[in-house]
C-alpha cells in the first residue's frame, strides 16, 4: 500500500487538488450568487435575502437544495443528445479553465513533495493561449442549448451569444497581445514576473499603467464573453422570457448558472494576473510591515462579526455569527505570529483580493449600467473595441521596439 | 522499434479514433448541426494530437481558430438559416460506385505513403521541433515572408470583396 503511495504520489497529489479545488470553487459560485444579491439589493435600496440564516447566508444552500428537488422535465420536440450535452458542455468546459490558474507564487513543501497552488504545473507554456481555447469553446455550451430546445426564444438566445461571441473573441485575443509582447511569454507565472522588474515600484510596475487600453479593451470584452450585464443579451428577460436557458429546468439550469459564475472568476482572475501583477502586492518589497496587512484585515472584521453575531435577532444567528467571527479573528492571529505562514500568504492573500475587487465590479456594472441594444452591441465592439486593441498592438509594438533601439541595454 | 504501450501512445490512439469516429460521424449524421459538432470533436482530437508531438502553440491556434471562431461560425449560419435534416435525393446512385473506387486509390496511397516513411514516423511524434513559438514566428517573418504576406493579401482581397458584396446598393 505504502510503495503504491509513494509511486503514485504525483496522480494522488493532483487529485485530491481537483477535489478541492472543485469543492471551494463550487462553494465561492453559491456564495457569489449571494454576494451579488446583496450587493445588487443595497444599489437598488433593498435589504437582499435575509430570512434563510443570518444575513441570509444559508440562502446559497436552500437554493441549491431546489435546484436538486425541482421537477426536471424535457420538453417536446428537443434534440434529446444536443440539449443534456450543452449544460455538462458548458459547466464542465468553465470548470476545466479554471485549473489552468496559478493561485501563488511559492509551493508548499510536504512530505518531500513541491505542491504548486492550482492544478497545472507552473511552466505551461501555453498558459494564456489554452485559456483562450477553452473560452473559445464555452460559446457552444449557450449555443447549442439555445438550438435543441426547440422554442423560438432560446433559439435567439443561442444566436446573439454567437454572434456576440464572435465579434468579442477578435478585441479580447488582441488586447492582451501587448501584455505578452511586453512579458515576451505565453506562460502566466512568467506574465506575473514580468510586473516585477522593479520590487520597490509595487503598483507602479504592473501592466495597467502602459496596458490601460489594452486593459479596457479586453475587460469589456470580456463581460461580453461572459454574457453579463451589461451584455447579457442572450437572455433578455424582458425581451426572450429566459434565453437560451429557457427551456432549462433544475439542475440543467443549475449547472449553466454555475458555469456563468465560474467564468466570472476565471476572467477575474486574468484580469489581475495579465493588469494587475497577480500575486504581487501593491507596496514597494521594502515595506515589509505591509506584510501584516491580511491580519489588519480579518481581525477587525472578526471582532465586527463577533460584535454584530451578539446583538442579532436570532437565536441561530446569536450561535454561529460569533463563531464564524472567531474562527476568522484566529485565522488573522495565526497570520500574525506564524511567520512562515504569514509569508506563504502574503501570494495569495493579494492574488484573492483582486478577484474580489473585480468579481465586486462585476456585480456593480450589472447593478448600474442598462443592457445595450444589439445594434450598440455590435457597432461598439466592431467599430470602438477592435481598433482600440490594435492601436494598442502597434503602439506597445513600437515603444518595445524604441526601448530596444535606445534603451542602453 | 519497440511497441510497447507507453501513457503517450494510448492517448495517442484515444486521440485518433475520437478524430476517425468524428470524421465518419460528420459524414453519416443527418442533421448539419450534428455533422458540425462532429467536425469539432475531429479538430479537438487533432489539437491533442498535435500536443503529444509537442507542438503546444498549433494545438491552442488549432482549437482557437478552427474549434472556436470558424466553427462557431458553421454553427452560427446553420442556426440562422435554421436548415432542417438534410434531403437525400435519389439522382446520383451512380456517385457511388466511382466514390468507392476513389476512396479505395486514396486509402492505398495513404497506406503505401506511411509505409515507406514508417521509420522517419516515430522519430517526427517524438522531437517536437515546432514547440516554441519563437521558431514559428522566426520561420514566417523571416525564412518565408514573402508567401505569408501574399496569403495576406489574398484574405485582404477576400475581405475587401465580401464588403463590397455585402455593401447596400447607393440609392
Amino acid at each position: 500500500m505504502n510503495s503504491f503511495l509513494a509511486a503514485n504520489a504525483e496522480l494522488l497529489i493532483t487529485i485530491v487538488k481537483i477535489v478541492l479545488l472543485l469543492f471551494i470553487v463550487l462553494t465561492v459560485n453559491a456564495y457569489l450568487t449571494w454576494f451579488e444579491r446583496k450587493v445588487v439589493a443595497h444599489i437598488q435600496s433593498r435589504w437582499g435575502p435575509h430570512r434563510v440564516g443570518p444575513h441570509g447566508l444559508l440562502q446559497p444552500l436552500a437554493d441549491g437544495v431546489k435546484f436538486l428537488f425541482k421537477e426536471d422535465p424535457t420538453p417536446a420536440g428537443v434534440d434529446k443528445f444536443v440539449y443534456f450535452l450543452a449544460p455538462l458542455l458548458a459547466l464542465s468546459l468553465a470548470l476545466t479553465s479554471i485549473a489552468l490558474i496559478p493561485f501563488g507564487p511559492d509551493p508548499i513543501r510536504l512530505f518531500g513533495h513541491v505542491i504548486y497552488l492550482g492544478i497545472a504545473p507552473p511552466d505551461v507554456n501555453i498558459g494564456i493561449l489554452a485559456l483562450f481555447a477553452i473560452t473559445a469553446m464555452g460559446v457552444y455550451g449557450v449555443a447549442l442549448a439555445g438550438w435543441s430546445s426547440n422554442n423560438k426564444y432560446s433559439l435567439f438566445g443561442g444566436l446573439r451569444s454567437s454572434a456576440q461571441m464572435i465579434s468579442y473573441e477578435l478585441a479580447l485575443t488582441m488586447s492582451v497581445v501587448g501584455v505578452l509582447l511586453m512579458a515576451g511569454s505565453f506562460n502566466l507565472k512568467d506574465i506575473i514576473n514580468a510586473q516585477a522588474h522593479h520590487p520597490e515600484w509595487g503598483i507602479l510596475g504592473w501592466n495597467v499603467w502602459p496596458q490601460i487600453l489594452g486593459f479596457f479593451c479586453f475587460f469589456v470584452a470580456a463581460i461580453a464573453d461572459t454574457n453579463r450585464a451589461p451584455f447579457d443579451l442572450p437572455e433578455a428577460e424582458q425581451e426572450l422570457v429566459g434565453g437560451f436557458h429557457t427551456e432549462y429546468a433544475s439542475f440543467k439550469f443549475a449547472m449553466f448558472f454555475i458555469a456563468e459564475y465560474t467564468n466570472m472568476i476565471t476572467v477575474s482572475c486574468l484580469c489581475s494576473i495579465m493588469f494587475f501583477g497577480g500575486w504581487l502586492s501593491p507596496f514597494p518589497a521594502s515595506w515589509t510591515f505591509t506584510h501584516y496587512l491580511p491580519s489588519a484585515v480579518l481581525i477587525p472584521f472578526g471582532l465586527w462579526v463577533i460584535w454584530d453575531g451578539i446583538r442579532y435577532e436570532t437565536i441561530f444567528g446569536r450561535v454561529i455569527l460569533p463563531v464564524v467571527g472567531t474562527a476568522i479573528t484566529a485565522l488573522g492571529a495565526v497570520f500574525v505570529f506564524a511567520s512562515n505562514v504569514n509569508e506563504f500568504i502574503q501570494g495569495p492573500f493579494w492574488l484573492l483580493s483582486k478577484i474580489l475587487v473585480f468579481l465586486f465590479v462585476y456585480v456593480w456594472m450589472r447593478g448600474t449600467l442598462p443592457r445595450f441594444r444589439y445594434d450598440q452591441l455590435m457597432s461598439f465592439g466592431w467599430k470602438l473595441l477592435l481598433p482600440v486593441s490594435i492601436v494598442n498592438v502597434v503602439l506597445t509594438s513600437f515603444a518595445i521596439l524604441a526601448k530596444m533601439q535606445w534603451g542602453g541595454k | 522499434m519497440g511497441w510497447e504501450m507507453t501513457a503517450s501512445l494510448v492517448v495517442f490512439f484515444v486521440l485518433a479514433a475520437l478524430a476517425v469516429i468524428g470524421a465518419l460521424s460528420l459524414i453519416i449524421q443527418k442533421h448539419p448541426i450534428h455533422s458540425a459538432l462532429s467536425l469539432i470533436v475531429v479538430m479537438v482530437a487533432l489539437a491533442g494530437l498535435y500536443l503529444l508531438m509537442g507542438a503546444e502553440f498549433v494545438a491552442a491556434v488549432q482549437i482557437i481558430v478552427y474549434g472556436g471562431a470558424i466553427m462557431v461560425l458553421f454553427v452560427f449560419v446553420i442556426m440562422l438559416l435554421n436548415a432542417g435534416v438534410e434531403e437525400h435525393t435519389s439522382i446520383s446512385k451512380m456517385a457511388g460506385v466511382p466514390g468507392l473506387l476513389l476512396v479505395v486509390a486514396l486509402a492505398g496511397f495513404v497506406a503505401a505513403a506511411i509505409a515507406r516513411s514508417a521509420a522517419s514516423v516515430q522519430s517526427v511524434s517524438q522531437s517536437g521541433t515546432m514547440s516554441s513559438t519563437k521558431e514559428i514566428s522566426g520561420m514566417i517573418f523571416k525564412d518565408f515572408v514573402y508567401p505569408f504576406e501574399l496569403t495576406s493579401f489574398l484574405i485582404l482581397v477576400a475581405i475587401l470583396g465580401a464588403t463590397v458584396l455585402a455593401q447596400r446598393e447607393k440609392s
